[in-house]
C-alpha cells in the first residue's frame, strides 16, 4: 500500500480569523469505519463549538490528537487508512506530516476580508472560490459574514462565493439608508453592481432569505436563482421576544438566553459567540440600526413583508431549508412557498446551515448546478 | 474594523474619536501637548509616555497644557464638567492625586448628591497606576482602594486595549466623575479593537476564562498575571475562572457569586496594598452572599502592606506574580 490511501484528518478551519482550536473529544473509537459525513470529533473555538463531520471515509487508525488539548488550524489530530496499511507507515506518514506554513496565518486572514464603497456606504465582504456560478451568501438581523464559517469554503469548492456583512450589521457601515425590506435589496443590488455580478444565485438566511427573495421581486434578471434558509417573508408570524430581546439585551447574562432561541443544541451558544455579538452590538450607530430595522421589518411583532405569492410569480428555481425545531420562525411556512422545492432538517434551530452544515451545503450545490 | 491595537493607541483613539464626535470634550493636563506653542509634531511629544501624541494637532487648542499645579487644573476640569464642558484631565500619576483630593472626594463626588440630582459632573480623570515601571514608591501605587471608596465617584481599570478604548469612551459620555486607570506596564499590551467608537458598560465584569475549579478576580496588570496561573494549573488538571472586574465602581459582584457558585473558590489578586484593598473587599462581600459555596477559605493575593521599593529585585518580589497566584490557588484545592 502507499501513502496514497492514507488520509488526514485535520483541524478545521471556521472563518477566516480562527488560528487554533480545542479538540473537545473523540466521538469514534480507534478501528472505526467512518463514512462521508459522520460526526468524527468535538471541536470548540473561542467563537463557537461543534462536531466535526468527516469530510473523507475509511477506517480511523489512529487518533494523534488528544482531547482536551488546543491545536493550531490544519494540525494533524487522526489518520483514516484502510487495514491493509501497516502501523509503521502509520507512523511514518504522522512523523513526516508537515503544518502548513500558512495555516491560520494573521496576514492571511486579514487580506480574506474585503471592503467596497457603495451607494450604501461600505460594505465588508469575504471571496471565495475561483470558477463556477457566482453564489451570494445574505445573513440574517443581527448577522454577519460569519454565519457561514461552515459553508462558505465547501461552497468554494464548486462555486464563486460572495458573502457580504448588510448595511448595520457586522463589519459595514452602520448607518442605514433605508431600512424597508426594498431598501436592504437595493444595497443588495448596489453590492452585486460594485462587484460587476451580473446575475447571482442568492442565498439567504432569515432576514437575508426575504432581502433575496425582494431582489428577485424588483430585478429578476439579475437572480439565478433563490435558496431561502430559514426564510422571514414567507408568513406572518415571527418570536417577538426573539427580536426585542436581541435589540435590548445590554449584557451578557441578558444576551444568552435569547440567543438560545437560535439552535436547537443549546451547548452551540458559546461565551465566545455572546461576547462577539456584545461587541457589535455596542458599536456607535448599530443599536439604532436594530431598531429601525425592527421597527420597519417586524413591527408589532409581526412580519411586515409578505412574499410568497410573488415568488410564486416567478419563474426563478427557489429552495427553501428549514429547521424542524427553529424557534425563531415557523417551519410551517415553508409550505407557503407554492413552487419552491422545500428541505425540512430535523433537529435543527434557526441557524441550521451552522447545525446541520455538510445537509444544508449539499442542498444548495445540487440546487445551483442543477 | 478591527485591527490589533496597543494600549496606550487605543487610549489615544477613543480621546482623538470622542474630541471628533463632540465639541465639548477637552483634554487637559501637564505637557499632555509636550511642546505647546509648537504648531508640529515634532515638539509635541503627547504626554510623559506619549499617549496623547498627535492630538493637538488635530483638535488645537482644546487640549491645554497645564501648569504643574495638580489642585489648579483638576479643580478647573471639575468646575468645567458643571458647566458644559467634558473635560478629560490626565492627572499623569494617580500617586499626585493627594494635592487635589479635596477638588476629587470632596468636591466632584458630592455635587449630584448635594444639589439634589440637578449637577451633572460628566470630568474624566485619567491616571497611571501600577508597580513594574523602575519609578520607585511614589509614581508606582496601586491606589485604587482609595478612589473606590469614595461614593460619587466611578472607577475603571482595564486590562487590554478593546476595554479601555470603549470604558473610556463609556467615561467620557458618563454624567459622572470617573478616575480612570491606566496601568503603565499594559500601555504597549495589544489586542483586537474595532476601528468605531464602541462603548463597554460599567458594571459589568468580564469572564476571560472558564473554569469549573477555581475563581480568580482580577484588574488591570493582575488579569494577565491569573491568566499565566490559570495556564499553568490547567496543565495539573485544575480549571481556573478569571473574572476580569473591569470597573470597582460600580462592581459586578453578581458576576463574581455566579462564578464561585460554580467552583466554589474564590481566590482575589489586587496590586493594591492588602489593607482596604480590593481583594479585601470582593473577599468579605463573597463570605457573606455565597458562604455556603465555598468549599475552603478564599485567599487574597496583594502587593505586601509596605511601599513600592525602588530596587529592581525587590521591586518585582513586591508585585503579585503568577507563582503567588498559583500558590493561592493549590491552598484553595488542599484536602
Amino acid at each position: 500500500m502507499s501513502e496514497d490511501s492514507i488520509t488526514a484528518v485535520l483541524m478545521p478551519k471556521w472563518g477566516l480569523s480562527m488560528r487554533e482550536g480545542v479538540l473537545v473529544d473523540w466521538l469514534v473509537d480507534e478501528g472505526a469505519e467512518i463514512g462521508v459525513g459522520d460526526e468524527i470529533m468535538e471541536v470548540e473555538t473561542d467563537k463557537i463549538a461543534s462536531a466535526v463531520e468527516a469530510a473523507d471515509a475509511g477506517i480511523l487508525r489512529r487518533r494523534v490528537a488528544a482531547a482536551g488539548e488546543t491545536y493550531p488550524v490544519r494540525a494533524l489530530l487522526g489518520v483514516l487508512a484502510p487495514e491493509a496499511v501497516s502501523d509503521d507507515e502509520i507512523d511514518a506518514y504522522i512523523a513526516a506530516y508537515e503544518l502548513p506554513a500558512d495555516a491560520g496565518d494573521d496576514e492571511d486572514a486579514a487580506s480574506q476580508y474585503e471592503f467596497v464603497d457603495t451607494a450604501a456606504g461600505r460594505l465588508r465582504y469575504a471571496r471565495r472560490g475561483d470558477d463556477g456560478p457566482a453564489l451570494v451568501l445574505v445573513h440574517g438581523f443581527g448577522g454577519d459574514l460569519d454565519n457561514w464559517l461552515f459553508n462558505i469554503d465547501v461552497l468554494a469548492q464548486q462555486a464563486r462565493v460572495f458573502a457580504l456583512d448588510l448595511p448595520g450589521h457586522g463589519q459595514s457601515s452602520k448607518q442605514l439608508g433605508d431600512p424597508s425590506l426594498a431598501g436592504l435589496a437595493g444595497e443588495l443590488q448596489a453590492f452585486l453592481d460594485a462587484l460587476e455580478i451580473d446575475r447571482a444565485h442568492l442565498v439567504g438566511h432569515s432576514m437575508g432569505a426575504a432581502v433575496a427573495a425582494r431582489l428577485a421581486c424588483d430585478a429578476p434578471g439579475r437572480v439565478q436563482s433563490l435558496a431561502l434558509i430559514s426564510a422571514a417573508g414567507l408568513g406572518p408570524e415571527i418570536n417577538a421576544d426573539y427580536i426585542d430581546g436581541f435589540v435590548d439585551a445590554e449584557s451578557r447574562r441578558e444576551l444568552k438566553p435569547v440567543l438560545l432561541n437560535l439552535f436547537a443544541d443549546s451547548e452551540l451558544v458559546s461565551r465566545g459567540m455572546v461576547d462577539d455579538l456584545l461587541k457589535y452590538k455596542r458599536i456607535d450607530g448599530v443599536h439604532e440600526a436594530l431598531q429601525q430595522l425592527a421597527a420597519s421589518l417586524f413591527a408589532d411583532g409581526r412580519q411586515q413583508n409578505l412574499l410568497a405569492a410573488q415568488i410564486a410569480e416567478l419563474s426563478i428555481p427557489t429552495l427553501v431549508i428549514w429547521g424542524t425545531e427553529d424557534r425563531v420562525i415557523p417551519p410551517a411556512h415553508a409550505q407557503n412557498a407554492a413552487v419552491a422545492r422545500i428541505e425540512q432538517i430535523d433537529g435543527a434551530g434557526h441557524m441550521v446551515q451552522m447545525e446541520q452544515a455538510s445537509r444544508v451545503n449539499a442542498l444548495i450545490l445540487e440546487h445551483v448546478l442543477g | 474594523m478591527a485591527r490589533n491595537l496597543s494600549m496606550k493607541d487605543a487610549i489615544n483613539e477613543a480621546l482623538d474619536q470622542e474630541m471628533a464626535r463632540d465639541p465639548t470634550v477637552i483634554v487637559m493636563g501637564e505637557d499632555i501637548v509636550g511642546g505647546s506653542g509648537s504648531p508640529g509634531e515634532d515638539d509635541a511629544w503627547g504626554g510623559v509616555l506619549g499617549v496623547t501624541k498627535g492630538l493637538y494637532a488635530k483638535h488645537g487648542d482644546r487640549l491645554i497644557d497645564t501648569p504643574l499645579s495638580e489642585s489648579a487644573y483638576i479643580g478647573a476640569a471639575i468646575g468645567a464638567s458643571t458647566c458644559g464642558l467634558r473635560p478629560v484631565a490626565e492627572l499623569m500619576f494617580l500617586d499626585f492625586m493627594g494635592v487635589c483630593f479635596d477638588q476629587i472626594f470632596n468636591q466632584a463626588a458630592k455635587f449630584r448628591y448635594m444639589f439634589g440630582g440637578k449637577a451633572e459632573t460628566p470630568v474624566t480623570i485619567r491616571a497611571m497606576v501600577g508597580a513594574g515601571f523602575r519609578a520607585a514608591a511614589q509614581h508606582s501605587q496601586m491606589l485604587t482602594p482609595i478612589v473606590t471608596h469614595i461614593p460619587g465617584l466611578k472607577v475603571v481599570c482595564p486590562s487590554n486595549a478593546y476595554d479601555a478604548k470603549g470604558l473610556l469612551i463609556q467615561s467620557i459620555r458618563d454624567n459622572d466623575p470617573v478616575i480612570f486607570c491606566e496601568h503603565k506596564n499594559l500601555y504597549a499590551h495589544e489586542s483586537d479593537v474595532p476601528e468605531e467608537s464602541y462603548t463597554v458598560p460599567f458594571g459589568e465584569a468580564n469572564i476571560v476564562r472558564e473554569g469549573a475549579d477555581a475563581t480568580i478576580v482580577a484588574y488591570g496588570l493582575m488579569v494577565h498575571r491569573a491568566s499565566e496561573a490559570a495556564e499553568a494549573l490547567a496543565k495539573e488538571g485544575i480549571q481556573c475562572e478569571i473574572v476580569d472586574l473591569r470597573t470597582l465602581s460600580p462592581i459586578d459582584i453578581d458576576s463574581v457569586v455566579e462564578s464561585v457558585e460554580n467552583t466554589g473558590r474564590l481566590i482575589c489578586v489586587d496590586e493594591a496594598n492588602p489593607r482596604c484593598s480590593i481583594a479585601a473587599d470582593v473577599t468579605a462581600t463573597l463570605s457573606q452572599e455565597a458562604f455556603g459555596s465555598l468549599k475552603a477559605a478564599p485567599q487574597l493575593v496583594t502587593a505586601p502592606h509596605t511601599p513600592v521599593p525602588f530596587s529592581p529585585a525587590l521591586e518585582d518580589l513586591y508585585i503579585p506574580s503568577a507563582e503567588h497566584i498559583v500558590d493561592a490557588v493549590r491552598k484553595t484545592m488542599a484536602p
